[in-house]
């Protein structure tokens, strides 16, 4: 028996050796295999909030208006095949393919449509992103239990495939908003079919039982292991997918995933860890990406500490971040920010942040601290071990031209989150990455008692002017607005930005029809594999 | 025997209750809620949300409802992947893990054993000092240092084996993880089992049997085996439990779809229903893990039994 067990290793040691990786096998089967991070929570796109979960919902729903490949800012059709608004960009009129199907043949009309967002906006659900549908008319009214009649909300069918929309303000970036999941329609015959409408995770979104209008569908998942879905012949624009299936890997060790990619088991990864960016970048440059994405990074601070209440002591901590060193040597490739809001179609805030040491010395001594004599011991939170070098250079800045001396508080993820929501930090390195390209996304979280300001500060002048651009039908006006909104979040500071996301990743060469994208949605339906 | 058993079985049952009393209360004792996520949810959902948990209610209640759900055989549902039922969790999760274990330390007793066996019995020789030397690299090697290492080598260079992944039915990808799952369990063998040899041939029986003229093979292997093993078997009971409940890196380095991964998650999120069907699981484990054990011994060691 012995005998026979070493005998039994030793053969598949030797048998061991693979003819052909995976990524191989894959590109003669047109099965494109992707790292995608973490286990998806649900495939119920109303009930999660994740970028893991966007990816595949993506790949199995299809919104009103669908992603380009190459272009953030075009709007090619999706479920929807043609649109029209009014004047003042308050009521949208989506006419649906007239071909549009569910993966199980049954036709997509603009009853799911109604159906779905009654679903999402219905308080016993507790759709976690339902906030995402508030610019809807009455929809926060609704969702708030103000009242209850869901007729009053601004979502009609016209007929079979005609969807009225009525906003509560002008909303030029209504068709881009509709590619966000939380958009999405869901099956109303399948949903009923497994419950009502309000419960809450019943088996309409596992494998079997899920139906989508997207151009895959679900075919098996694997918890922690694989999601796998293949070609949707019912899909209205099935001819034009250059697919036949896509493998989601949800790798969350980023190393684990870079060592995947080079053993020939991925197309694609999530991310790549900065310390193997200079490695890759040498050896194997065709795979390197490294591509803006729609995020900041920023310390928060909470500006109801003695000290951090004063705007001239937040400037001086700013003016001596050194944010291009601090590109340079601990977020790989990330690009040094010169205001919050990355730059987004034709919107760019002034450039205001600037690396000022002297300045900075001078503002502080005027707040009462010349060089940083009695200014209180105070300690940036962290979360992530990853986070932390770039906490040490914050620190080392902040001593060498200020003076101050800020300790570094590391802390579980739910500590790190509650201590923010109820003000119980003094710093805290923070990222923000935006839902949608629209500035909001990225101003209207620091209007006072919104759930991710925490940072204490709000200001009446700020949130007037974000009022104010929000009735603005005038799309340059609108920015001019914001511009102005942001120049005073920039000169109060109660949050220094530091850098802007780049998205670093390694991508095949023969993965076709992938292009850099800032929300890093890329329309699965338009990507093909070269064999050769 | 029945006594024993009757004890132990007690035992056990005392041994579950006061573990899920201390998960229970533990992981309610963590800041945060298991619904906080970076970006805000709104109050007024996580307070639905809470609701339809019973998180609203005050601990005690909770407490009790929980303990009743669980002694009729319902462990809940998760709150991290809500929707999805513990057993189901652990369902998908815990034969990977018994899997992987169980090759791990299959691969830790062919290994180790006989390599304690060769170095007790051609004790102070070559032989003897590189199987130690090399038992005690493996001991002292964490397994976060060997995984990448091997699915480096054999995943990235030479690209003969998966650097990464899981199949049921291919056992090529059992083979990396389980090598660094059990390498330190081997090296750890190898020396218990030389110390329990040379115990064994160092005893009088051993002389009269070579006095005897019985071949040193006869010795070794007929006479010596079965008390030298007592050390290694003693270890390989928790040991085993150990390796299934503590794959946690080696499921990290190879992505595996292990316990480990839901176990950490869960005290991460507080995520208690998961956090308790897991640790019961685990406590079952070392329970029986330590009876077989005993049970062994007694087999192995006549002195034991009296």
């Amino acid at each position: 028996m012995i005998r026979s067990f070493y005998l039994f290793a030793l053969i598949l040691v030797l048998s061991a050796c693979q003819k052909e990786t995976l990524v191989e096998k894959a590109n003669r089967d047109g099965i494109f295999l992707i790292g995608n991070s973490a286990e998806p929570k649900s495939l119920d796109h109303q009930m999660v909030t994740g970028v893991p979960e966007s990816k595949i919902i993506g790949a199995i729903f299809e919104g009103l208006v669908a992603d380009h490949p190459s272009d953030d800012a075009a709007t090619p059709p999706g479920a929807a095949a043609s649109w029209t608004h009014n004047e003042d960009l308050t009521e949208w009129t989506f006419k649906l393919q007239p071909d549009g199907r569910w993966s199980d043949g049954a036709p997509v009309t603009a009853h799911d449509f109604v159906f779905s967002y009654h679903r999402m906006l219905s308080p016993a659900l507790a759709a976690p992103y339902v906030e995402m549908l508030y610019f809807i008319d009455q929809a926060a009214e609704f969702n708030r239990e103000q009242i209850t009649d869901f007729e009053k909300v601004g979502v009609k069918a016209l007929d079979d495939f005609t969807l009225l929309i009525k906003l509560k303000e002008p909303v030029p970036f209504l068709p881009s908003l509709t590619r966000h999941y939380t958009w999405f329609p869901v099956p109303r015959h399948i949903v009923l079919q497994f419950g009502e409408m309000t419960d809450r995770f019943t088996s309409w979104s596992k494998t079997g039982n899920i139906v989508g209008n997207g151009p895959f569908r679900l075919t098996e998942w694997r918890f922690h292991d694989v999601i796998e879905v293949e070609r949707n012949p019912h899909y209205w624009d099935a001819k034009n997918v250059g697919l036949n299936g896509i493998r989601f890997y949800p790798i969350e060790n980023p190393y684990t995933e870079a060592r995947a990619y080079r053993a020939g088991q991925l197309h694609t990864t999530y991310m790549l860890p900065p310390d193997l960016i200079k490695d890759v970048r040498k050896n194997e440059k065709e795979s390197l990406r490294q591509e803006p994405y729609v995020g900041t990074t920023f310390v928060r601070l909470n500006t109801t500490r003695p000290g951090l209440s004063d705007p001239r002591v937040r400037q001086a901590f700013s003016l001596t971040i050194n944010r291009a060193d601090y590109c340079n040597y601990i977020t790989e490739g990330y690009e040094p920010t010169k205001s919050f809001t990355p730059k987004m179609g034709s919107y760019l805030a002034d450039p205001v942040l600037e690396f000022n040491p002297e300045k900075a010395r001078q503002l502080l001594a005027d707040a009462g601290y010349p060089g940083g004599k009695d200014f209180p011991r105070y300690s940036i939170l962290i979360s992530k071990a990853s986070a932390r070098a770039g906490a040490e250079a914050l620190q080392a800045m902040w001593r060498e031209h200020l003076g101050i001396l800020i300790d570094i508080e590391s802390k579980d993820w739910g500590s790190y989150i509650t201590a923010q929501q109820t003000l119980d930090f003094d710093m805290a390195s923070a990222g923000w990455i935006g839902d949608y390209l629209d500035p909001t996304t990225f101003l209207n979280m620091w209007t006072k008692g919104n759930g991710n300001n925490n940072t204490g500060w709000s200001n009446e002048k700020f949130e007037q002017l974000l009022s104010q651009a929000a009735q603005q039908a005038d799309p340059d006006e609108r920015f001019r607005i914001m511009k102005e909104a942001e120049a005073i979040l920039l000169n109060e500071q109660p949050i220094l930005p530091i850098s802007w996301y780049v998205r670093n990743y390694l991508l095949r060469p023969e993965v076709k029809g992938w292009h850099p994208l800032l929300l890093d949605n890329h329309p699965w339906k338009n990507i093909s594999l070269d064999a050769n | 025997m029945l006594r024993y058993l009757i004890n132990r079985l007690l035992q056990g049952v005392i041994v579950m209750i006061v573990l899920f009393t201390l998960t229970f209360f533990l992981v309610k004792a963590l800041p945060g809620s298991p619904f906080k996520t970076e970006k805000a949810i709104p109050e007024h959902i996580q307070a639905r949300m809470n609701a339809y948990y019973g998180l609203d209610q005050p601990l005690p209640v909770q407490f009790a409802k929980r303990a009743t759900n669980i002694l009729k055989g319902d462990f809940g549902s998760s709150l991290r992947l809500e929707g999805r039922e513990v057993t189901e969790i652990i369902g998908q999760a815990f034969p990977v893990s018994l899997q992987l274990g169980l090759v791990a330390i299959t691969l830790a007793i062919f290994v180790g054993v006989p390599l304690g066996v060769i170095a007790a019995w051609k004790k102070n020789s070559i032989l003897d000092y590189s199987t130690m030397a090399i038992a005690m690299t493996g001991i002292c090697l964490p397994s976060f240092v060997i995984g990448p290492i091997l699915a480096d080598r054999f995943g990235q260079k030479w690209e003969i084996l998966p650097a990464m992944g899981w199949s049921n039915l291919n056992p090529l990808f059992w083979i990396l993880p389980s090598i660094t799952l059990g390498l330190g369990s081997a090296a750890y063998l190898s020396r218990l089992t030389r110390a329990g040899m040379l115990d064994t041939l160092s005893q009088d029986f051993v002389r009269t049997a070579r006095a005897k003229g019985v071949s040193q093979k006869n010795i070794l292997i007929r006479h010596c085996l079965r008390g030298g093993l007592t050390p290694a078997v003693a270890y390989i009971g928790p040991a085993f439990a150990g390796i299934i409940s503590g794959s946690l890196v080696i499921e990290s380095v190879f992505a595996l779809p292990g316990l480990g991964t839901h176990f950490i998650k869960a005290i991460e999120t507080g995520d208690e229903p998961v956090l308790t069907g897991i640790v019961l699981l685990f406590g079952i484990l070392i329970i029986l893990a330590n009876f077989a054990t005993d049970i062994l011994g007694y087999w192995l060691n006549p002195r034991l039994r009296s």
